[in-house]
This record gives C-alpha cells, structure tokens and sequence, in this order.
C-alpha cells in the first residue's frame, strides 16, 4: 500500500493529517492499543504516549483516549472528583470540545464519552456510553515490587502472591484492610488491575457493566480496558468481605443518603457533606423540585 | 532407576558452567522419602550450584532431575516451563539458604512471609493463613509474640526458623538446605540443628543438606557425598565415609577438619 492510499484511508478532509491536537495516524495508533486493551481485560498495553497540551499527570493519558475515539457526532462530559465545574474539568473538556466537532454536557445521560478522575458516576452508564479514566498509577504491584521485568514475570504467570501478602500484612497491622483508592481487582478472573483512582465505592459499578470502560495512563505509558460484561472482583480474602467506603449522613443540597445512595464528600471546617457528583444531586433537586411544583 | 518407591527425588548426569569453567560435572545422586543426603567439599567445588539449579535459581546446562511426587516421577523437572517451576518450588520444592535475604522478604511480617507461601499456593482465607502460620512459626520455635514483627528486626537464628516455617508451609516432600547454619554462633546454630533434625524426621521429607561443616552432616544425614572440582568423588554412609575416607581428596578434607 502506498503512502498515499494509507493517508486517503484515514478519511480526513484536509491534507490528510486531520485537524485538531492529534493526526489521524496517532489516533489509530492509540486506537490499536485500545483494541488490544479490550481484548485483554485488565492487561496493560504499552502504547506510545505523546506529549499533549496538558503536563503529565494532569490527565494527559485521558485525553489521548477521548482524542483517539471521540468524533463529530460525540457529547463529552469531563469531570474531576465527580464535578463536571473544577478547574481540570473545564479545561480538559473546553480543549477537546474546542478542537474537535464534538458537543459538551454536563448530564451524564446525555454523554457518548465521559472522561473522568477520580469518580463513576452514581447513575448507571448505558451500553452506549463510554467511560475514559485518567490513571495516574497503573500497575497494581508497584508496592510490593519496583523491577519492571519483575512486575510483568508476575502479570504473564498469574503470580498475586506478593498482592495478597501485602493485604494480609494490611490486615495484621491495622485490623482491616485500610486500601481505600486504587483497589485491586481482578479481571475476568485473569489480570489485577489497579482502578485507579476510584474510590472503593465505586468499584462494583465496573463489575458486569452495560458500558466500556478505558484507562489511560500517560506518564506510565500504559491503556487498559474493562468490557462491557466483565467480572470485576475485588482482590480480597474468602473471609475479609470486602467493603466499599461509607459516608455518615446526607447530602447537604439533595438529601441524598451517604450510606447507600451517593458517594460524599465533606465541605471544608463545616461538618456538612455533599454529593461529590454533581450532575447527580443537581439532578434529584431537579426532581425534588418538580414533584413540589 | 525409576522405580518411585524407592527415591522421592532423583538427579542424573547434572552439569553446570559457568563462562566454559564446569562448576558441576555429571553429579547423578537419589534421594529416598525421609532420607537425608549430605554434599560436602570445600568453596567452589560445585555443592551450592547443585542445589540452586534444582531450585531453579540456576538453568542447568544438561542433566535431568525427577521426582516421584510429580507426574508417578516420569517428567524430568528441568524440561518445565518456569512458571510451572515456580508452582513446584510453591508445593513440592522448597529450599532454605544461607542468606536469609534470599528465602525471605525482610521488609514483612515472620507471618507474612509463610503467607506468601499459602497464597501462592491458593488459600484465600484470612483466618486458615493466619492460622497455619501460626502453627508452623510455633512448631520452629519463634516465639507467638514476634509473629507480626519484621523479619528485619530478627537475629540470624530466629530468621533461619523463619525461612524454616515458609519451606515447610505447603508440606513439600522435599527440602533443599543450604548452608542452613553457617554464620551462626555455635550455641544458636546448635539450636537450628536440633529443629531441622527433629522436622526432618517428623515431616518424612527427603533432604539434601548442603555444608562444609562435618559436624552438620554428621548431625543431620546418614548419606553424604563428597564433592571436588564439580565431581563426585566419593559416596558413602556418613559415619562410615568420616571415620575412614577412601579417595585421597576426601582425606585430605576429613583430615582438615578433624585437625
């Protein structure tokens, strides 16, 4: 093939190289490891991270994601911590919207690709629905083992029993097992994968989801992938149930119950919390409101 | 030669070099359930090499090793892949060094690291590992207190018990020692001796015991083979081989020592 039917293959109307952040070769070649990413749930597929207009560690992973798939027919929603008005968030989304044909929202329902840190949100997300995650740390053995050769030894042989030594010392020392961001799951019964930086909460929302969910770490180089329909498990002993974080209360704008409802977050030196998803209570005060009316 | 009731490991023709220098020469030896082998020889003549490409520490460069808990004792162990290695070093294999450092992780916990072992060979409950660890770090005599303490803030001794639970964790038919009380003080290393001695016995486990030391052989095993150059030279009971050695090597050796 030359390299003239290579560039008229990838569709674009201009020179070939397309518009916006990133050319339409580097989109494939993102999308190639996202491939591979889902067809290896929770394997970690090296790609080759380009430098963005954001700095590393500030979502550079994500957004090569959301670059890679999103297109003119999209609707991004961008949140950080659950809050589609933070500083990353606007930005992020404004800097993809803006050099893309896609449409933004802040209502989760209404998204073809939410990019996120920190957060899934509380309503469930449609097969329809794509969610991007910003992983800043992707390997799940980085605390029990720093040799890189090590660490994929350990992944290619099913090895874990460095992981779950770690989560009995865990247990010894403090009485349960105090992992709270990040938890290690396992993957169609295969790899452990870090579900960075997820709070515990919002792990069992992975596990057989109607959506797909992409990770993308920048710094580390490394895409990951949940399927839709996959086992998430998180890595836990047989007699150690394992336990997602519970907020004490209600939220303090919609009413929403901490210990079941909604993930909360406290407001500074006020002893008051608040729904960390801000669509989410913003949506049931809409509701609250129309059933007063 | 392969008849398993009577060998619990069997090792033939091993050969091992290092940069075109034969450190091990077609060492061939059996080892019957709940025998005790001992290999002496000076530094350098091979012993250690021997036990680490049976541990998989080393690739052996030909030879075959079986043993009869494995596949009725028909597949030659060198010829797995490595993580089908390791699984055997988690059940069947296990192996106490010289150097702590090498059998333990120092940074955890005496019980974590005979929960290593149980984990990777699939228990997945909190309160059988803790228990079985328990058990087996009571049954080496490290007291029930220090169970939760690094293994950083062990005396040498204390850490050879450690390493002394791990290998046993899984009930493995064999157990490879090596060196298992050099650096210790007399009075400690005596200590260690008596353990290994009685958990040998009581574990029925097949063991090579790797030593310069006479006195450790003669404690430990019944069987010794004396080693020089990477050879073989001399095979024999243990008392019988000390008392009166017949190759002019091995003489000289038990002469050393003696003197």
């Amino acid at each position: 093939m030359s390299l003239n039917a290579l560039l008229e293959d990838t569709g674009s109307a201009d020179n070939g190289y397309g518009s916006g952040i990133m050319d339409e070769h580097t989109k494939r070649d993102i999308r190639r490891a996202l491939l591979s990413a889902v067809a290896v749930p929770g394997y970690q597929v090296p790609f080759g991270s380009r430098e963005m207009p954001v700095a590393r560690g500030w979502g550079s992973g994500g957004l090569q994601i959301t670059l890679a798939i999103v297109g003119d027919a999209d609707v991004v929603k961008v949140i950080d911590q659950g809050d589609d008005a933070g500083v990353n968030a606007t930005n992020l989304r404004r800097l993809i919207v803006g050099s893309t044909g896609a449409a933004e929202t802040t209502v989760t329902a209404e998204a073809s690709i939410i990019q996120t840190r920190h957060r899934i949100p509380e309503e469930p997300l449609k097969s329809d629905q794509i969610l991007v995650l910003q992983v800043p740390v992707p390997e799940p053995l980085r605390g029990v083992e720093r040799d890189m050769r090590e660490l994929r030894r350990m992944h290619a042989e099913d090895d874990y029993a460095r992981l779950w030594v770690s989560l009995y010392e865990d247990k010894v020392r403090n009485g349960v097992i105090t992992r709270t961001t990040g938890y290690p799951c396992m993957i169609g019964g295969r790899y452990v994968m870090a579900t960075t930086p997820i709070p515990r909460w919002d792990c069992p929302k992975l596990h057989q989801a109607h959506h797909l969910s992409l990770f993308g770490a920048g710094r580390e180089k490394r895409i990951y992938a949940v399927p839709p329909y996959t086992d998430v498990e998180p890595v836990t002993f047989d007699d150690v149930p394992f336990e997602v974080e519970r907020s004490p209360g209600r939220c303090d704008r919609c009413g929403a119950v901490g210990w079941t409802e909604s993930f909360l977050i406290e407001v500074p030196n006020s002893r008051t919390w608040v729904c960390s998803d801000t669509d989410y209570c913003a949506r049931r005060r809409l509701k609250d409101r129309r059933v007063k009316a | 030669m392969r008849e398993t009731e009577t060998w619990a490991l069997s090792v033939q023709g091993l050969t091992k070099s290092y940069g075109g220098r034969l450190a091990v020469d077609d060492v061939s030896f059996n080892v019957a359930p709940g025998e005790a082998l001992g290999i002496v020889g000076e530094s350098g003549s091979g012993k250690t090499s021997v036990l680490r490409c049976l541990a998989g520490d080393l690739d052996e460069d030909s030879g075959r090793a079986y043993m009869s808990g494995l596949d009725g004792g028909q597949t030659n162990i060198f010829s797995l892949t490595p993580a089908e290695r390791r699984a055997l070093r988690v059940s069947r294999l296990a192996m106490v060094y010289q150097d702590p450092a090498l059998g333990l992780d120092l940074g955890i916990s005496a019980g974590g690291n005979v929960a290593e072992r149980l984990t990777a060979a699939g228990w997945r409950s909190f309160g059988a590992i803790r228990q079985r660890a328990a058990h087996l770090l009571e049954r080496t005599e490290v007291p029930r207190e220090r169970m939760d303490d690094l293994v950083s803030t062990f005396s040498g001794g204390m850490r050879q018990r450690v390493q002394l639970a791990k290998a046993l964790a899984t009930n493995p038919p064999v157990l490879l020692l090596d060196e298992p009380t050099t650096g210790l003080d007399a009075s400690v290393a005596a200590g260690v001796l008596d353990l290994i001695r009685d958990l040998l016995a009581e574990f029925r486990l097949a063991a090579v015991v790797v030593s310069h030391d006479f006195s450790v052989i003669e404690l430990l095993t019944r069987r010794v083979m004396v080693m020089h150059n990477g050879r073989v030279v001399e095979t024999g009971l243990t008392d019988q081989l000390l008392a009166d050695p017949q190759d002019a090597y091995s003489q000289r050796l038990v002469a050393a020592a003696r003197s």
